[in-house]
């Protein structure tokens, strides 16, 4: 694999960055009441699997996830504005404040959305593969995957049907240790989950650190380009949440295991080796944090004061209007 | 153009095949509708013509089969997806209610689902209780989804080809026990019955009947029988439960002032509970009786066929309803 640039790093250095100022925010205020709700599920810790995958796609390939989907959203190159305009239910968010949190989508980012029911996505990337199929298009699906949803039928269902109709589509497992409070040794029968490739005649792609994006990047690169010529892959990245489940999650008693996960925080960890490949490079990512922080803020600032949805927008869109 | 005679199945087909030539997104997908040739014999011959791209094959993962199909309508394509039977569309109701429903407004119009889910509904001949289903009113519950139940060979034609034009998702039941049967099907390739609109299929001025895909049977024997003891019945089939379009209906009950509701599923949270609601609630300065219903027995279908007939509707017990209401 080619040497990956500076700018390129320096790139995913400010997403990752970004995904952990948003979430960071995104946790403020919901204990503000300014973002209200009873879901709100934070990726800090996820930020290199997300980042780290995205990168290798083309514009015209898709993404698609579950409810974990702020940084994913981010990294896909949705604005902040508009996905802050989401978490407070406003109209200007990414789905008009009719989605919140769990459903953020960008149509003309091929970012399919966020989806709250789990692996309830999982048919839908099969579909948008066999799309691309059917015209004759080499474009790819990349599924991002909780560990708890392989547990779920709809899994089973659609890794097989990826693999009798040769579909592209690259099923990431983010393996975060949990679904809610089940450990994925409680869950799962088998708990390696990407071992799960053999059941559907499909390739079975690495185990990998999922918090150094670099690691991410090139195993996903390497089966998004298998996917794009022959059909699906599984693969798995290691992972940790560190704001436990959601805000709902009160039982969150990890510390020692989180302070463990966060010894190897794939922010720290890009930082370090950008640091050591590029001795001067220290000042420039300072600066980074900065434009950051007033990105995050000015997202904030956005979505205060944009307007609530009307009663238009209650019961538009129910159906198509055209 | 002349009409055929022909039976539903063959409408049904002639209506897929012609909006495939005429659409090159449209694809059909399902358990056995390819080299098996249909589970009902509905998509016959279409593997034959259009090739294993255009007609799917797939595992017994009704899961996958919506959700999959909600996909692909997503990217663009128009995918028809037969479930084999409705009986096994419980296991595809989250797809269907939670993500073909809901997608487009969920993300604010940004996403649309041209999708027509086709499914055999009904109970045949001592199907028992697993497969006697005809939940249609569970799916119409749903807004977002459309639901359409033919109950002629021309009516299906015409409304399928309006589900699979339209750009929002429909699920099309079929009652099986209506395959068969013949009835005129215009050749014409542009014959479609525009999505939401009902039909009356008899007139009369007596009592209303409402009614719809295999209820339309039953009624309408009821209506020849009630006619020689000079009692005239007027039956309207709704054709879809969403979009529900009243308007034939209460012209009617302004006429007939009295109603009997038809339903092939069963009575409680039922077609026939909306129906004598919406009734009550707008027609009720015409009403001259309750509106009396018919509908299955409120047991899951058992297998001897003597008691099996007896939870079911049929005509005679649309013809003792019309004269309670009388
Ligand atoms: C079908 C379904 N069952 C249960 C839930 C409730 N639920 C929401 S998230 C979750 C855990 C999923 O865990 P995982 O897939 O590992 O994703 P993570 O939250 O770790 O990102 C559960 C059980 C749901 N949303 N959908
Ligand atoms: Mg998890």
């Amino acid at each position: 694999m080619a040497a990956i640039s500076r700018e390129t790093l320096l790139e995913w250095y400010r997403q990752m960055v970004l995904i952990r100022q948003f979430e960071t925010q995104c946790d403020i205020l919901y204990k503000e009441k300014k973002i209200t709700g009873v879901y709100l599920h934070l990726y800090s810790g996820h930020e290199a699997t997300g980042v780290g995958a995205v990168a290798t796609l083309r514009p015209t390939d898709h993404v698609i996830t579950a409810y974990r989907d702020h940084g994913i959203a981010l990294a896909r190159g949705m604005h902040p504005n508009v996905a802050m305009a989401e978490m407070m239910g406003k109209r200007t968010g990414c789905s008009g404040g009719k989605g919140g949190s769990m459903h953020l989508a960008q149509r003309d980012l091929n970012f399919w959305g966020g989806y709250a029911i789990v692996a309830g996505h999982l048919p839908l990337a099969a579909g948008i593969a066999l799309e691309s199929r059917y015209n004759g298009k080499d474009d790819v699906v990349l599924c991002f995957i909780g560990d708890g949803a392989t547990n779920n039928g709809y899994f089973h269902e659609a890794l097989n049907l990826s693999g009798v109709w040769d579909l592209p589509v690259v099923w990431l497992i983010e393996n975060n240790g949990y679904g809610m409070g089940t450990p994925v040794e409680v869950a799962s029968a088998q708990p390696e989950l990407v071992k799960r490739a053999i059941g559907y005649g499909m390739k079975e792609g690495p185990r990998v650190d999922g918090q150094d994006v670099i690691a991410v990047y090139e195993a996903v690169s390497e089966a998004v380009d298998y996917a794009r010529q022959h059909g699906p892959v599984l693969l798995e990245s290691l992972t940790y949440r560190y704001k436990g489940h959601g805000v709902s999650d009160r039982s969150y008693d990890k510390m020692a295991e989180l302070r463990d996960w966060q010894q190897r925080d794939p922010i720290l960890i890009l930082q370090r080796k950008l640091v050591e490949m590029f001795p001067d490079v220290e000042p420039e990512l300072a600066q980074i944090e900065r434009d950051v922080a007033k990105v995050v803020h000015d997202s904030v600032i956005f979505a205060e004061d944009s307007p609530v949805p009307t009663y238009e927008d209650l019961i538009r869109h129910v159906y198509v209007e055209d | 153009m002349a009409d055929k005679m022909l039976p539903m199945r063959e409408a049904l087909r002639m209506a897929l095949r012609e909006e495939m030539l005429r659409d090159e997104r449209v694809f059909v997908m399902g358990e056995e509708v390819g080299a098996w040739q249909g589970t009902h014999r509905v998509t016959r011959g279409l593997m034959d013509e259009f090739g294993a791209r255009r007609v799917r094959d797939t595992p017994i993962s009704e899961m996958v089969i919506a959700g999959a199909a909600v996909g692909a309508a997503m990217a663009g394509l128009r995918p028809v997806a037969e479930m084999m039977t409705i009986n096994f569309a419980f296991l595809a109701v989250d797809a269907i209610v939670n993500h073909a429903a809901k997608i487009h407004y969920m993300f604010n119009g940004q996403f649309r689902v041209p999708l027509v889910i086709r499914a055999a509904s009904g109970w045949g001949d001592q199907a028992t209780a697993t497969h006697s289903h005809a939940p249609e009113p569970i799916f119409a519950h749903f807004p977002g989804l459309y639901v359409g139940c033919p109950a002629t060979p021309r009516d299906a034609k015409g409304m399928l080809k309006a589900a699979i034009r339209d750009d929002n998702p429909v699920l099309f039941t079929e009652s099986i026990a209506l395959y068969g049967k013949p009835g005129p099907v215009p050749e014409d390739e542009d014959f479609v019955l525009p999505i939401g609109r009902s039909d009356v299929k008899r007139e009369g001025r007596h009592v209303t009947i409402v009614t719809y895909a295999r209820g339309v049977e039953w009624s309408l024997a009821a209506a020849d029988q009630l006619a020689k003891e000079g009692i005239e019945c007027e039956v309207i089939d709704l054709r879809w439960l969403r979009p529900l379009d009243m308007t034939l209906v209460y012209e009617s009950f302004k006429k007939t002032n009295r109603c009997v509701v038809v339903e092939e599923s069963l009575p409680r949270f039922s077609f026939g509970s909306e129906i004598a609601a919406l009734i009550q609630d707008e027609m009720f300065d015409y009403m001259d009786a309750p509106v009396k219903r018919v509908s299955a027995m409120d047991v899951p279908l058992p297998y001897a066929r003597e008691i099996e007939l007896m939870a079911l509707p049929n005509a005679q017990k649309v013809v003792d309803a019309v004269k309670e209401v009388l």
